[in-house]
């Protein structure tokens, strides 16, 4: 691997997390609301109780000693105190990140297979029936809003049928063995993650098909051709390798879509991850939760586009010599 | 150049009869026209005949090579090679078929695969038709047709992408791959067009080595009839879809007998030898196989239509190829598309 190119993206990776970070903490501080004006709503609050939540908060200070002691606090690992959980914001933060990493991870892995699956045999057939079906599914399902197409299914698979469980991650209550538990949430998963899997397969469908359409006309998909290689081989190992390199960029703005979407997911399915976690938050305005919230998904989306471009590198042979 | 009478063995490795091909709403200012793009093509090749497809750009060269190499459907007539008609097999026998005959594109920068290396791309025929017992052996197999094609040293270039290539570099992992197989017939469409002036003699050259040396035949296809001159033992100038003059390639520029063929011939002998220079000085508009001409195709440019008066006939019936006559001796190899082949000198 190129070293120079390494360290120029491992540079820009530091300068916009550091601008990501920055901008975190002018959209929670500069912009008008402080967090005691809106605890105080509620008018239980004199003015001495106030000055000491002004303390608390350390919003007593000027606004560039704040940024400072922002950026300390955050280098020690301590975001904040939450208003409604009274905890560290990290340990609620903590409990959130799994569950979402579960959902969203598990929504991925199969949305990535399904998604260029389905894009190839759309592809390998241009314009034919099974093309058309599958773009027009893809189309449908992706300008569906993710939390419409989850309550489809909760109507569809909880509300009608009862065969599963709409809401939450396991069963309350319930006193199985750790298998049982694991399936309980398994169960509780399937749902949450197809809804995720629908929308965000069909984008990847999209992209896949589009990729491998422009591939596919190039000469030397003819060369393949009359070498007398198989279509079979033609279209999974010439067109996809060539195609490869669409995906793995949409694959990095996918995180950010799906984070998106996991809000919107989580909320229908009361799913408790980071997507729930910033549904309530903004509805208690609990600022700090938010603020951490905000600053995990910014990292994740950051560095998701750091490793699909080192990733970049490894499979574009012209960049790797360049 | 080389010696390039090697006794033919007489044996036919490829013969196209009234080839047809049309495809359907290619014009692009109007809808639904059908372009006769080859319009009753027929030829023959012999082992180790190097059969040169002369013509200006869009007469249809490459479709030929397309139908040829199966990589189209004909909408009819037959190509037989290995006594089975190629324009009507698919599946395993088109597989079996296309050991036979492989082919080689006029542009080296698209036509290799970007991801795969000289040794994958050359190595590739091997797998699909299943030659060489082991990799090692398959390996040796690839180095073997690497040197063949003057890359050296092999085991170096062999791990290369094509990026990493020059145009005539490429063109040679074209060739090796091509040849990898010991085919019959290679079809090569433009072989040296697309490549630096430089690089064009020593990949002609290596065309005509292999051919002296292995004794592969080539359907060589050119739009320069001087390089169709050097390299070809034949001819066959293509207007229009359709075949208008064929003969030993020092008959027919020595003595043409098409008008189409002659004023080619001229213009050529003004220096630039290339067709694209020598069809401007033909008058008319350019030929477009959406709107083939009535009678003969060639009449709204032909200088002998007008020397002549413009005949009823040039505009009426479409002449088809004949033998060329010249006092007593009749040339059988020698014919052309023309009324009044018999008043040419
Ligand atoms: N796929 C296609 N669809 C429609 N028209 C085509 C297609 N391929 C070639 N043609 C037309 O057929 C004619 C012959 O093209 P081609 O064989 O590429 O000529 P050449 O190789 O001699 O330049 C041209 O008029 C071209 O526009
Ligand atoms: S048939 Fe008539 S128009 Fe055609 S080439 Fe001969 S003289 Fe010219
Ligand atoms: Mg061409």
């Amino acid at each position: 691997m190129n070293a120079r190119y390494f360290v120029r993206k491992l540079s820009t990776l530091v300068v916009t997390l550091f601008l990501t970070v920055s901008f975190n903490f002018l959209l929670f501080h500069v912009l008008p609301g402080s967090p005691v004006q809106l605890l105080a709503r509620s008018g239980h609050y004199d003015a001495a109780a106030k000055a000491s939540l002004t303390k608390l908060f350390g919003l007593n200070h000027g606004l560039l000693t704040q940024y400072f002691i922002y950026l300390k606090n955050m280098v020690q690992g301590d975001l904040g105190f939450s208003y409604t959980y009274r905890k560290p914001v990290t340990t609620v933060l903590g409990a959130a990140v799994g569950n979402t990493v579960l959902l969203v991870g598990t929504a991925t892995a199969i949305t990535v297979f399904i998604g260029i699956w389905l894009g190839v045999k759309a592809a390998s057939r241009a314009n034919s029936l099974t093309d058309t079906a599958i773009t027009v599914t893809s189309l449908t399902l992706w300008s569906m809003p993710d939390f419409f197409t989850g309550m489809i299914l909760i109507f569809a698979a909880g509300v009608w049928t009862h065969v599963l469980p709409i809401s939450g991650i396991e069963t309350p209550g319930l006193t199985v063995g750790w298998l049982g538990h694991l399936l309980d949430i398994a169960k509780h998963l399937i749902l949450p993650a197809l809804t995720l899997m629908l929308v965000n397969a069909a984008e990847f469908s999209l992209i896949t098909r589009n990729a491998m359409v422009d591939v596919m006309v190039d000469d030397y998909m003819v060369t393949a051709r009359a070498k007398g290689v198989a279509k079979k081989v033609i279209v999974w190992h010439h067109a996809l390798r060539n195609a490869l390199l669409p995906i793995v960029t949409a694959t990095a703005l996918y995180v950010g879509m799906v984070l998106g979407g996991a809000i919107q997911v989580e909320t229908v399915f009361s799913w408790p991850g980071m997507g729930l976690l910033i549904y309530n938050s903004v509805e208690q305005r609990d600022y700090p939760v938010l603020e951490g919230c905000f600053l995990l998904f910014a990292i994740a989306v950051i560095a998701t586009n750091f490793i699909s471009d080192i990733l970049y590198q490894v499979l574009d042979a012209r960049v790797r010599n360049n | 150049m080389s010696e390039k009478n090697v006794i033919p063995k007489n044996e036919t490795v490829l013969s196209v009869s009234d080839l047809v091909v049309r495809f359907e709403g290619g014009g692009r200012q109007s809808k639904k026209k059908i372009v006769r793009a080859v319009d009753g093509v027929s030829f023959e090749i012999v082992r180790g005949e190097i059969l040169a497809l002369v013509g200006e750009s869009g007469c249809g060269k490459s479709t030929i090579a397309m139908a040829v190499m199966r990589l189209l459907k004909p909408t009819s007539g037959q190509i037989i090679s290995g006594g089975v008609n190629l324009a009507t097999i698919h599946g395993r026998a088109l597989q079996r078929a296309r050991q036979r005959i492989q082919m080689i594109f006029q542009d080296p920068f698209g036509s290799l695969d970007p991801r795969q290396t000289v040794m994958e791309a050359v190595s590739e025929p091997l797998l699909i038709h299943k030659v060489g017992d082991s990799a090692g052996e398959r390996k040796e197999m690839v180095f073997e047709a690497l040197r063949m094609a003057q890359l050296n040293p092999p085991e170096r270039l062999s791990e290369n992408f094509p990026h990493e290539l020059s145009g005539g570099q490429r063109q040679r992992v074209a060739i090796a791959s091509a040849m990898i197989l010991s085919p019959e017939l290679v079809v090569a469409d433009e072989p040296v067009s697309m490549l630096d002036v430089s690089a064009r003699a020593g990949i002609l050259r290596l065309m005509m080595d292999l051919r002296d040396r292995l004794g592969v035949s080539y359907l060589f296809i050119t739009h320069d009839l001087a390089t169709a001159w050097v390299v070809a033992d034949r001819i066959a100038v293509v207007y229009l879809g359709r075949i208008v003059e064929t003969g030993p390639s020092e008959v027919l520029v020595k003595n043409p007998a098409h008008p189409y063929t002659q004023a080619l011939l001229n213009a050529s002998q003004d220096g630039d030898a290339t067709i694209s220079a020598a069809a401007m000085v033909l008058k008319g508009e350019a030929p477009s196989a959406a709107a083939v001409p009535t009678g003969c195709r060639f009449h709204p440019r032909c200088p002998k239509y007008v020397e002549l008066g413009k005949p009823e006939s040039c505009r009426s019936e479409d002449p088809r190829l004949r033998v060329i006559k010249k006092g007593e001796i009749t040339r059988r190899d020698h014919s052309a598309a023309c009324h009044f082949t018999d008043e040419v000198k």
